[in-house]
């Protein structure tokens, strides 16, 4: 197959936000899915929030603290959801931590702040 | 009590077979495949390869009886049938741990793989597996970073990290090779990779090399706000090049560099792991030359053997192979050598051609990263088989693709987060990877192209699906 410039597409850079940016925005149903198997895998979920423009730090500030022994995913939605009231601008991710990892199993930015 | 001197040749077996021995906690033990000549005995031929890799000579010398060789000889303790082979037998080795020197994988390997895989009362000779006991492991530096601190440095979690090998690997020059690494960066990759072949040849000088990345990472970084990486590879002729590269990547900021520990040896790369852990810098590690020591099946080295030498010699990620289009066997065993690259303690299982417990305490665990022949179709088999604490690696499968590096990247991360979203959605990802490929395609024509470009690919796709159901 002949590579013509006219069936080329181009690509264009784009901000992106680690685990899970390059798929489209996910829905609340998308959000619920992986808050289950943080709960599943023995994780504590978080929150933590920054302005795009100093998002590229490790340390975002946290969202309260993160919910030691949480269960419910209607519960860390309904956090997630304070969150962005409080902060409509902010990049907001739900963090799962591995205590016995002693690190992050998972990160993900689930608003991607207004405009 | 005094013993008496005879000169003479005795039967190994006299002093090395001992079946009635309980290996310690603290022996090195062995497990060496053995294809003796016609005419000598497994017991025999056990107790030379025990005699020759520790204590022993073909004759007694007088000076033996100046030590106490009780406890410095090493033990064949037990023999087994290698199942389907009626020449070649499994013998079992007890070393005690004052024969090697703390934290030298060198020393072991110089006494265990030594003179003994010359001798001449053996057909072949393989090296299947060694359980380094806690006590010795204690003694070894391990991996500068190991696996959490690379994801909190690389701020990656949840998912294998996505490379790629530049590519061709050689002729390029170090600015059009920066730009081809820039690309691929830009495009959604998180790493990037010299290949092992690139040194500093004249057609691009080290330095040239290192300084063109280093834009080009430094700039994918910035316009994406993801950390980026490229393996600069430091592997030299001797060690002062070596280490000059290594502080020349550190200096202009770089995270990450590369070593091939086979062709460098041990020596270098411990040292370099020394240098990478007091420098904060991540190490990427090749295995150029594995093939000449492991693949022959009856003699050489496993890469099971390599790979925890590797791992007590010091290295954050280190290449197992793909599995993907190969036979079960090697899953199954590439998966027990995984296993022994990240886990803590891997226990006995035959199956995966794991021969001891391996206790690793808390030693940091290596990345396995998948390398060669993968494209997007792979992906659902390669998060399957490798999980997330893996670095899966697409050279022509990212560059390969019709509308160049940046494109065929984010064609790899789409793919690779649809799988990942789709397995913590509980979903059978090597069965469906079709539709869950197909579906993440529909919003992402960079992907959608890729699956249609490499579509024809048909057998491999195939062969991929039959890995599930065995």
């Amino acid at each position: 197959m002949r590579n013509d410039a006219s069936t080329m597409g181009d690509y264009q850079t784009k901000q992106t936000f680690e685990t899970f940016s390059f798929l489209p925005q996910f829905s609340q149903q998308d959000v619920y899915a992986q808050v289950e198997y943080i709960i599943a895998q023995g994780w504590n979920p978080g929150i933590e929030h920054e302005h795009p423009s100093t998002a590229f730090s490790h340390y975002w500030p946290m969202w309260k603290l993160p919910f030691f022994g949480e269960k419910d995913p209607a519960r860390v939605w309904s956090e997630l959801e304070a969150c962005r009231r409080a902060y409509p601008d902010h990049l907001i991710r739900l963090i799962g931590y591995d205590n016995y990892a002693q690190s992050q199993g998972m990160q993900l930015v689930v608003f991607r702040g207004r405009g | 009590m005094a013993k008496t001197y005879q000169a003479g040749v005795q039967d190994y077996r006299q002093m090395y077979w001992t079946p009635d021995y309980v290996p310690l906690d603290t022996d090195l033990l062995a497990c060496f495949k053995i294809t003796p000549q016609a005419g000598v005995p497994r017991e025999e031929a056990a107790a030379a390869v025990a005699a020759e890799s520790s204590t022993g000579t073909w004759t007694t010398v007088w000076t033996d009886l100046l030590t106490d060789m009780e406890f410095y000889k090493g033990r064949a303790y037990r023999i087994e049938d290698v199942p389907g082979d009626k020449e070649a037998f499994y013998a079992f080795i007890a070393y005690p741990i004052d024969l090697f020197e703390e934290g030298s994988v060198v020393n072991v390997l110089t006494s265990l793989v030594g003179n003994v895989f010359g001798f001449k009362a053996l057909r072949y000779l393989r090296l299947e597996d060694i359980r380094f006991p806690i006590a010795y492991v204690k003694t070894c530096l391990g991996p500068p970073n190991g696996i959490q601190v690379e994801r909190d440095k690389l701020n990656k979690y949840g998912r294998p990290l996505l490379g790629c090998t530049i590519k061709p690997k050689l002729g390029l020059s170090a600015k059009n090779y920066g730009r081809a690494v820039y690309e691929c960066l830009r495009g959604g990759l998180d790493l990037t990779k010299d290949d092992e072949n690139i040194n500093s040849q004249p057609f691009m000088r080290w330095q040239n090399r290192f300084e063109f990345v280093a834009e080009g990472v430094l700039k994918a970084q910035a316009e994406t706000g993801e950390r980026k990486g490229h393996y600069l590879n430091v592997t030299a002729p001797d060690p002062e090049a070596m280490y000059e590269r290594a502080q020349f990547a550190k200096d202009i900021g770089m995270p990450i560099i590369m070593h091939d520990f086979l062709t460098g040896g041990f020596t270098a790369n411990t040292g370099l792991a020394k240098w990478c852990r007091k420098n904060g810098m991540l190490l990427h590690i090749h295995r150029a030359m594995h093939a000449v020591l492991d693949r022959h099946p009856k003699h050489g080295i496993h890469f099971r053997v390599l790979a925890k030498c590797l791992r007590l010699s010091g290295g954050d990620h280190i290449h197992t192979g793909t599995v993907v289009g190969k036979l079960e066997g090697d899953r199954a065993a590439t998966l027990g050598f995984v296993d022994l690259l990240r886990e803590s303690f891997i226990p006995e299982d035959r199956r995966r051609g794991v021969f001891f417990d391996q206790d690793w305490g808390s030693m940091p665990g290596v990345f396995a990263v998948a390398s060669g022949g993968i494209h997007v179709w792979h992906m659902p088999a390669l998060v399957a088989i490798f999980g997330d604490d893996s670095c899966l690696q697409f050279g022509g499968g990212t560059q390969g693709h019709p509308w160049g590096n940046a494109a065929g990247a984010a064609a790899n991360r789409v793919a690779l987060e649809a799988c990942v979203k789709a397995r913590n959605q509980g979903r059978e990802i090597e069965k469906e990877g079709r539709d869950i490929l197909m579906e993440a395609g529909k919003s992402a024509p960079e992907l959608a192209i890729a699956l249609e470009t490499w579509k024809e690919i048909k057998f491999e796709f195939d062969t991929v699906d039959k890995l599930d159901v065995a």
